[in-house]
């Protein structure tokens, strides 16, 4: 287990906050999202429904997010990561699934700030359509950001998290940093 | 720009989320084969000017690949489809047919 997140709790104040979001616990979970039997084991350890296509579903301390159509990830305390990854694993023992605690392979971003700038941020370093209508809290998107891959979605409208491998935490943390830099706004977004 | 619609996760994702995959449709010949079944599997592609079907993968996305039937002329894309067919199927076909009366691609009309 890792003891520090990627960016050691590094942030930045610019036309929105970019900060470290910290450990944070993710597991990844392969298997058929359609199974009876793989929703029964992910409510079972999560407390969850399994999200519908590119959404995300929230609970009090987690969240299941669509990675694809046998993929999920699950986001959890840092410290529940194990017992939850276990304890699904052990659920789904006999099905053709994998369960892998992926918390120390990635990292997370929060973004704070006005809905308008928080969609701009993250659109200019993304090909996706960030407009409100488009868009909104509960939905979750995988795609790049600049070269590398992430993944990102709402909390609120003020809020978003950002996602990506570890190894690439540095490079996206700048990214974020440079794409929220004052005299930067574009204002598409209001 | 290319924009594909995968079929899995169906996002309408432009050209720089996904990543080639070459031809679609090849049947491999390998141990047992003829050699020139061999040397066409490794190195015999169509090329043509117009209706074209290839493999595409959503790289940074869902990660899945997928197949396309696009003109490779004027870059009109007729539909996206799941990977796990061996041709294309037929509603892909009409509507290539709509638009293409007339068109066939290698043995396929
Ligand atoms: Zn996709």
């Amino acid at each position: 287990m890792s003891e520090l997140s990627a960016l050691n709790g590094a942030a930045f104040q610019g036309t929105v906050t970019v900060e470290d979001a910290g450990l944070q616990g993710m597991i990844t979970l392969r298997g058929d999202l359609a199974s009876a039997k793989l929703a029964k084991a992910v409510k079972a350890a999560t407390g969850l429904a399994i999200p519908a296509q590119r959404k995300i579903g929230f609970g009090d301390d987690r969240a299941l997010a669509w990675m694809s159509p046998d993929e999920l990830l699950i986001l959890t305390p840092y410290e529940d990561a194990p017992a939850i990854a276990a304890k699904l694993a052990q659920a789904l023992q006999g099905e053709h699934a994998l369960v892998q605690n992926m918390s120390d392979a990635r990292a997370m971003f929060r973004l704070a700030g006005a809905p308008g700038v928080l969609r701009e941020v993250l659109a200019k370093l993304a090909p996706v359509d960030l407009s409100a209508e488009a868009f909104g809290p509960g939905d979750f998107r995988r795609t790049r950001l600049a070269q590398v891959a992430g993944a990102f979605w709402f909390d609120d409208s003020t809020t978003a998290r950002v996602i990506c491998f570890r190894s690439v935490a540095d490079y996206a943390y700048k990214l974020l940093c440079v794409s929220a830099e004052e005299g930067g706004e574009v204002g598409f977004y209001g | 720009m290319l924009i594909l619609n995968c079929p899995y996760c169906g996002v309408d994702a432009e050209e720089t989320e996904l990543h080639a995959g070459g031809e679609a449709h090849l049947k491999r010949f390998g141990p047992g084969s003829s050699d020139a079944e061999f040397e066409a599997y490794l190195f015999a592609r169509e090329n043509p000017k117009g209706v074209h079907f290839e493999r595409w993968r959503h790289a940074n996305g869902c990660g899945k690949w997928f197949h396309a039937a696009r003109c490779t002329m004027t870059l009109e894309v007729f539909g996206t489809y799941p990977a796990q067919v061996s041709e294309p199927p037929q509603d892909i076909r009409d509507k290539i047919t709509a638009k293409r009366p007339g068109w066939s691609w290698r043995d396929i009309k």
